[in-house]
This record gives structure tokens, sequence and C-alpha cells, in this order.
């Protein structure tokens, strides 16, 4: 009795009533299933009372007893096949026999609880690795910025000689705003933060100044209060702010009153008139809390301090934006020989900006975490192929007993599908653990400027991820032993002969899994290695100072109290008397900004003498004190450093330069004694050059060093600077100290980034994305390597455990155990060589799609590959060995014996 | 097969039409009847009745209970729920209109074809 014959009644699924009939039935159905005993006997009853009453009737017509018992028997037509019919009606075949299959997997699972707990383990680590991974490339590079279209939201920079992304001066924005065609809307912003006024004094708050259309480029809508008007970025216009919406809930605890209250940001009262959303987020400007309308409309078109936002015309392309705005710049150049020398402009899409620097370092983690997964899955594969042939005489007597080819099959797949599935819910709760840990050893400041990442977690995409994984796998584990257990493997494993040629076939398959666990291990491993080697190379750069034992603190002086130069120069001087003098500290000095930053405040310079050049000589700008260079241990190549006395503004203007400054702009020259000057400035302002420094790295690690010119901090003093200072005790001892000294002076000064210089490098993002990498990337290899090795014993053994009687018969022939050793060992070195040149190819392959992550390190590194290849061949060929000893230890007579 | 097509598509109206006009009935009762209306054409199979009697509990068209029987014996009653009575009306309208149609392609007198 078929499905299909009992429905031929009702195939009107339109019919609403019919419909609800069917639900209801199978709903009943599915309760059947646990019903089943009661239902059976209630049953048997029925059909008793049946033949009861068929067989009284028999007899009233005529039959004898016993005639009428068997015409009411033929009747029945065999209880059992009755029984069934009405067993299979009353609940659902399907889920029954599902129940059945899933209570004798797990009672399988359970009786080899090695296998169970090995495999449930390793493939939890490659499938949480991956969903873990997966999660950060989710949060970074699939979803959708918050903005309208954001791939046509543009950043447009100032390209200069030292780089393609600098700033734009307000002039310059503003021609560009009006001569462009390409943007539909062409906005600034800038990044730099604010002091706060709050009844505990000033604090720096974390800020950003745009021009009014800004959030409407964006396409972002603020969810309370409104967006800028247009013109609410005039000097003229009253000042108006909007707040981020966590600074809404912490600082305002999300009260809807806030708007029209004032709040005092560097000094200037500011009425708050909106709030933006919360899924709002700006990476180049983030964290920022705080967004005022942009007023300072200087008419200095050589001050650079914006970045330019557009969002591009329909059908006008990237390409398109570029050149319209280089023929600009070039323009503006003409027009204003002076100022806008070698000054262009680079056009950069929005989510290029945002996550194109760790795009390439997400995407190598999660192909590893992905050959980790393969590896996992691979080594999970063998172990089921392996439990498949001892249960080979398992399935032969279930298969005699009467269960279908079918039947066996799904038995197998159900137990792909229990593995895979609590796999994949184990490895998922791995994964938010994971998550939570990767987040939290991110250090805060990075973090900051990814806030994309706040939303990370197990999402849709990441769900689906896993659910894609777990089918990808349940269906390995199901095909591969379905496949091993031909039909006629199911017939001839009850014979116990019949082991040879399903052996000699798993042999072969375990022997390819194995090629493929020692390739990918070398993948990951050369991976692994080159990272490792360039997060060696980037901490052996010579940063130009001794880091150990420098404390450092970042200041900011309220601008109202410290105006005028004589009183910062006061503050300076008052500072560094206080800090000199504290204990452990054996000298200290000022900096306008400490190395190893992003390399910004840049001038440009000209040589006195020379003709006016024709490119711009943008080189990094540093106002110091006299004993910066000593504090930081710096080294000085040739010259002098400059003495107190030369402090003073009313003394001639002195200057060291770098050596990389020295050696790109005075080729074959002694710069000693030769006058510089700022491009565009007065004659007395000129700076004679009076020492060459070897190169402090005042840009990230990972660049080359860059040009700089250190001139005396009190000729120039600035309002915003950093203490460094020497201490002979632990420098983080010494921190605290600084900083309540500082408070003592003035307690409206505000400070930050207290830390000291080995801290700072340690946490700088270039030595933290490489050594995140190295170390996921290297834990990854370390798992691979363990379980490649793993499983390549497995093969060995297995391999080994099935040839014992042709070892016998050849020690019973007269082989040495030498030979025995060769014998396997030779098996083992094939697949060991095949996986490892396999492996290295491919590591090339990886190497190259990586070397964007390298540092001072090539693709093709001989010495990573060859450590690799050495390790690998010498943990491989280790696993071999053991089954190569229980091969040469077999007792000839008991081998044959065994048989 | 093809004898038991038709015997299974029909077998739950068959029932149902039972029930309406015998009322209450145990299985015994519904196969003899059954076989008794069809002239002993029709061979009831007990692995072919309980299923359809199941399904139709199932799906609300038949009540059933323990009762006893005309000469005393403990028996399974099936009666008809109200939903059953609705059903059985449309089943049948459906059954005559499906058998009109079929009946004009294999009578002797179809033209059109």
């Amino acid at each position: 009795m078929g499905e299909s014959c009992r429905d031929r009644g009702t195939f009107r699924l339109a019919d609403g009533g019919i419909a609800m009939r069917k639900l209801r039935s199978w709903f009943l159905r599915l309760w059947g299933i646990s019903q089943g005993a009661r239902d059976d006997e209630q049953f048997s009853e029925e059909i008793a009372s049946h033949l009861e009453m068929h067989i009284a009737d028999n007899i009233r017509a005529g039959m004898t007893p016993e005639e009428a018992r068997r015409a009411a028997l033929v009747k029945l037509g065999g209880v059992e096949p009755t029984r069934q019919a009405y067993r299979d009606q009353a609940a659902l075949p399907f889920f029954e026999a599902l129940s059945q299959d899933l209570r004798y997997c797990v009672r399988q699972l359970r009786k080899n609880p090695g296998f169970s707990v090995t495999a449930l383990l390793v493939l939890t680590l490659g499938m949480g690795a991956t969903v873990a991974v997966f999660s950060f490339v989710d949060a970074a590079l699939i979803k959708t910025l918050p903005y309208r279209d954001p791939s046509r939201v543009m950043v447009v920079y100032g390209s200069i000689p030292l780089g393609s992304r600098f700033h734009l001066s307000f002039p310059d924005y503003y021609d560009y705003k009006k001569l462009n065609k390409v943007f539909t809307s062409f906005e600034v912003y800038d990044n730099n933060g604010f002091m706060l006024a709050t009844p505990d004094g000033a604090q720096l708050a974390p800020g950003a100044r745009v021009s009014a259309g800004f959030f409407r480029t964006l396409g972002v809508t603020p969810i309370l209060g409104r967006d800028f008007a247009d013109g609410e970025d005039k000097a003229s216009a009253p000042r108006t702010v909007m707040l981020s919406y966590a600074s809404w809930q912490k600082r305002y605890g999300g009260r809807s009153d806030i708007l029209g209250q004032t709040v005092t940001l560097d000094g200037n009262p500011n009425t708050i008139v909106g709030v933006l959303p919360r899924g709002f987020h700006f990476a180049p400007a983030s964290p920022a809390e705080f967004w005022t309308a942009e007023h300072d409309e200087g008419p200095c078109r050589g001050c650079h301090w914006l970045f330019g936002l557009g969002r591009l015309k329909d059908g006008v392309t990237l390409a398109q934006a570029a050149a319209e705005m280089s023929a600009l710049a070039k323009q503006l150049e003409i027009q204003y020989p002076d100022s806008n020398n070698s000054q262009g402009t680079s056009v950069v899409p929005l989510p290029e900006v945002i996550v194109g620097d760790i795009r390439p370092i997400l995407l190598a983690l999660l192909g590893g975490a992905g050959l980790l997964l393969l590896i996992a899955s691979v080594n999970v594969a063998s172990l089921v192929l392996v439990r498949t042939q001892s249960r080979k005489r398992e399935v032969a007597v279930r298969g005699a007993l009467g269960a279908s080819q079918r039947r066996l099959l799904r038995q197998f797949i159900t137990e792909g599908m229990v593995l895979a599935g609590t796999a994949s819910v184990v490895g998922l709760v791995a994964a938010a653990g994971a998550i939570q840990l990767m987040t939290r050893l991110v250090p805060a400041e990075i973090l900051a400027g990814m806030p994309y990442l706040q939303g990370i977690g197990l999402n849709a995409h990441v769900l689906i991820l896993t659910g894609l994984i777990a089918l990808f796998c349940a269906a390995v584990f199901s095909l591969t032993p379905a496949f091993s257990l031909s039909r006629n493997a199911m017939r001839s494993g009850l014979t116990e002969g019949g082991r040879s040629s399903s052996g000699t076939h798993w042999r072969r398959v375990g022997a390819n899994l194995v090629v493929i666990e020692l390739a990918t291990t070398a993948v990951l491993l050369v991976g692994a290695g080159l990272l490792g080697k360039s997060l060696y190379r980037l901490l052996q750069v010579d940063p130009g100072l001794q880091p150990h034992n420098l404390a450092l603190l970042t200041l900011s002086p309220p601008r109202e109290t410290y105006s005028k130069d004589p009183q910062v120069v006061a503050l300076e001087r008052r500072i560094l008397d206080r800090v000199q003098t504290l204990p452990g500290v054996t000298s200290a000095a000022i900096t306008q900004k400490l190395p190893m930053g992003d390399g910004d405040f840049t001038t440009s310079f000209v040589v006195v003498g020379r003709p006016k050049p024709k490119e711009h000589q943008e080189v990094a700008y540093r106002l110091v004190t006299p004993r910066y260079f000593q504090t930081l241990q710096a080294r000085l190549a040739a010259g002098r450093y400059f003495s107190d006395a030369e402090q003073e503004s009313t003394k001639p203007h002195v200057a060291l330069i770098n050596q990389a400054l020295a050696r790109q702009y005075f080729r074959g020259e002694n710069p000693v004694g030769m006058r510089i000057n700022f491009d565009g400035a007065k004659p007395e302002d000129e700076m004679q050059v009076i020492g060459i420094l070897e190169d402090i790295r005042e840009g990230p690690l990972d660049t080359d060093a860059r040009c700089a010119i250190y001139a005396p901090f009190e000729q120039h003093p600035v309002s915003f600077f950093a203490i460094v200072a020497r201490t002979s005790v632990a420098a983080q001892s010494v921190l605290p100290v600084m900083a309540a000294t500082v408070r003592e002076i003035d307690p409206g000064i505000a400070t930050f980034e207290s830390s000291t210089m080995e801290q700072r490098i340690h946490d700088s993002q270039p030595a933290y994305l490489h050594r995140a990498s190295t170390w996921l990337v290297g834990s990854f290899a370390v798992l691979a390597l363990v379980l490649s090795v793993v499983g390549l014993y497995g093969v060995i053994a297995y391999s080994v455990s099935q040839r014992t009687r042709e070892i016998g018969v050849r020690m019973a022939l007269g082989a040495q155990r030498a030979t025995v050793y060769q014998l396997v060992l030779r098996e083992a070195a094939w697949l060991i060589g095949f996986g490892i040149a396999a492996g290295l190819v491919g590591a090339l392959g990886a190497a190259i799609l990586i070397r964007g992550l390298l540092f001072g390190t090539q693709a093709w590194d001989g010495f990573t590959l060859a450590t690799v290849a050495i390790t690998l061949g010498a943990s491989a060929l280790a696993a071999s060995y053991l089954p190569a000893h229980r091969a040469a230890s077999v007792n000839p007579m008991e081998a044959l014996r065994a048989e | 097969m093809g004898d038991n097509d038709v015997w299974q598509g029909t077998l739950a109206l068959m029932i149902l039409k039972t029930l309406q006009s015998m009322g209450p009935l145990h299985g015994y009762g519904i196969a003899r009847r059954i076989e008794q209306i069809s002239d002993d054409q029709l061979i009831v199979q007990y692995g072919t009745l309980y299923p359809a009697l199941l399904k139709l509990e199932q799906e609300g068209y038949i009540s059933a209970e323990w009762g006893v029987s005309d000469n005393k014996r403990r028996a399974r009653f099936y009666r008809l729920t109200r939903a059953g009575v609705r059903q059985v009306e449309k089943e049948a309208r459906r059954w005559e209109k499906a058998a009109a149609i079929v009946a004009r392609f294999v009578s002797p007198t179809g033209e059109s074809l």
C-alpha cells in the first residue's frame, strides 16, 4: 500500500478544509510515533474481535469450525503485514525509521567514545575557527555599510609627493565643490576631537567637524531632531552639534529633551540639534561622539586639514571622477602656484577606505581557517572510513537479516548528519566564545577604529554558513562509507576472507586523503612561517630610539588659557621642570607629536639658494625640546643637537634633519651648515641645519622612514604636545605620577595616551595586525600539523594491520627487520613526499596571495619553505615510524596463524 | 493492480457511505457490507481496510469507540462525524462527476473521439 495510492482521493490541496485535515492527520501520525505500543495492543484486540465475528459468521454459513477459521485467516492475509500496514498509517514510517536510526546511531557513537570524541573535537575545532573568522569577515566585508548605496560614496584626498591620502584645504574644497560635475554633492569632514567642558574639568571627547550636507551625502537621517541645514556650516551661523547614538546614551541617558541644550566644545557653546541612528558609524572619524558643523572657513589655501566626501552622479565611474578631480587640481595648481604646487587629489571609494586595510588580513585568516576545516573534515572522513571497515560484518549481517540497501544507506546518512550536526552546534558555541575572546584581545584604540565590528556575532549569515558547512560535512561523512561499502562488500563481509579487496580500496582512498592533508598543512605552515617572519622583521625594525623605559603622556592644554606663545612656553617649562625631578625619571622632553604614529604633521620646505623645486618637498615636521634626542637615545649621524639657548625665538633659527631627508634632498652634499625654509615663508624664518639624525620612525613601523625636520619647540610653540620621559625604574610605574603632576600644574589640561614606548610599539596597528594574523594562522597551522600527522599515522597503521600476513610471509621467507621497516617507511615516504611537494606548490600560490601582508619577507622565502618541508617531513616520518616498528616486530608464526 | 487502483481510491468513500446508511458499525461489518453491496466482486482485505479506517479517523471524518456487537462481542465501532457527513456528500458528488466524465471516454457512443 503505497503513499500514492492512499492519497489519490484528495489531490486538491487548494481546498482549505482538506489541507487542514491533512495537517491534522500528519500531526496525529507524528504523535503516533511515540504511541506505537498502545496502538498495537488495541489493534490486536480489534483484529481478534474481527476474526471471531468472521469465524462465527462462517460457522453460521455451514462451515466446520476448522474450515471457518482457515477461511477467516486466509482473508486476513497474514497478521504481520496487516499490522505493518496499520502501523505505517498510524505513524509516519519515515520518521519512525529516522528515530530508530537515530537511536541506533547514538548507541553506536556511545559505544565508541574514542571515535566520537575525537571526531567531534576535530570537527568542532575546524568549524569553530572557520565560523569565528567568518563572522569577522561578515561584519567587515559582507554586511553593507550603514549608508545609502555606499559604493557610490567617494572619499577625496589631497595627493602630494609624500603620499596619496593627505588633507585638502578649505579654499580648495570650496573650489572643488563649485567646479566639479561628477558628484551630486561634495562635502568635507575632519576627525579631530574636541575639548569638552564637563563639571570635572576639560575632557578630550572624540568628535568630527563636517560640512552641512555631509549626512545627506551619506544618506543618513537622524533618529531624533534634525540634520544640519544648508548654510549652517558658515562661520557666521550659530554653532550646532549632533550626537552619536552611543554618546546620547552614555552622556545624556538617552533622554529626548536634550534637543536645544548646549554643550561646550573647545570653549564654544553648541546647540544640540539631533541624534544619529544607532547603527550609524563612520570609521574614518571613529569613535566620534560629537559632530559639529564645520565653522572654520580659513582663507589659507596651504593649510590642509579636511577630507572630501562626495556621492557620484548616476552613470559616473570612479575613473571619470578621479580624472575630473585631477584636472580641477591641475587648474588650481596653475591658478595658485605658490600654495598648490604638486597638490593633486585621489578619489577612493568609501568602503575601500574603511575596510581596505583589513580585507587582505581577514581573507588570509578565512583561508587559513577554511584549510583547517578541510583537514579536520578529511581527518574525520578517514576516521569514519576506518570505522566502516570494522563495521563491515555488522552491515553484512543487517543486510542478510533483510535490511534493504536503502535502509543501510540511510543509517550511514543519519550517522553523518548526527556527527556533523552535533559538531556544528558545539562549533557554534565555540565560535561565539572565540569571537568574544578575539574582540577582547584587540586593543581598544584599534577596535574604536573598526566600528563595523560592533555588531559582530552569530547572525543569519554566520548561521547559514554553518548550516552549509554542516550539510557538506554530513554529505562527506555519509557518502564515504556508503561508497566504500559497495554492494558486494556487504555480501562478502560475512566471509572472513573478504578483507583484501575493500582493504586495498580503503588504503587507496585513505592515502589520497592523507596527501591532501599533508599538502594543506604545508600551505598553512608556510603561511604561518611567512607571517611570523614578517612580524619578526617588523619588530626588528630599528625605530631610531631605545624604547625600553620610556614613559609617554599626551597633553591638550585648554586653548582659552594658553592662546599665546609665551603662555605655552611657560607651561612647557613648568611641566618639564616638574617631570624631570620626579623620582625615577632621568631625563624628560617635549615633542609636538610622538614617533610611530600616523606620520602626520608635515610641511613643505625649500633649500635656500637653490631654485624653487618643481615638486612640493613635503616632509614630517617635529617641534621638540633640546633634550628630546638624548631622552629617546636617538643617534646623531653628523653635526650636533641644539642647545637650550637656541630655543628662544629671538635666536637664529636652527633645525636638525634626518638621514632620509639628507639622502633624498642633499645627495652628494653635506647639508650641515646649509639653510632651509618653509615653502613660501619669510626669509627671517630660515633655519640653519646643524645636525643629521639617524632616522627615527615617525610613521608606522611597516613603512619606510619618513623624511623629517626637527626644530626647537619654543621657537614655534604649539598647544598640543606630548611628554617623553626616560626612567631608571619601570616606565609603567612613572605613568600615574606623571599624569598627576600635570593635573597639579593645571587641572584644566586634558591628558591621554598614557603609555610606555614599548606598549606604543606593541599596540601600534601594524604590529598588532601582524601579531594577530601570525598567532591565528600559526595556531591553525599547528592544529593542522597535529591532525595531518595523526591522519598519516592512522593510514600507515591501518595499512600495516592489513598487511600483517604478507609481512609474516616475507619474514618467514627470510626478510630482515630492516627490510620490513623499509617496506613500511617507503610507503609513508611516498605519501609524505607527494604531500609536501604539492603543499609547497600550493604554498607558493597562497604566499603570493598574501604578499601584501608580508613585511621584509619574500613570498618565496627559501628559509621558510625549507623549514616547513623539514618540519613536516620529520614529524610525518616520526608518525610512520611507530607502525613500521610494530610491523617489524611481527612474529611470523603468529601472523600466519592469525588467519 | 488494475482493479485495485479503483478499489483503493474509492474505499474511503465506500466506508463513509456505508457508515452513513448503516449507522455505527465495526470493521468486520463494514467489510461485509461493502462485499455484499458489490455482489462479492470486491474482497476487503484487513491490510487495506484498517489503515483506511485509521486514516479517516486521523482526518476526523469518523470516530471510533469500543462497544458490544449484536451477538454480545466486544468490538470497535466506527461512526460518522459531522465533518464526515459533509465529506460523504462532497466525495459522492465528486465521484459522480468524475465517473460521468470517464464514462464519456470509455462508452461506445463517444463520437468525439
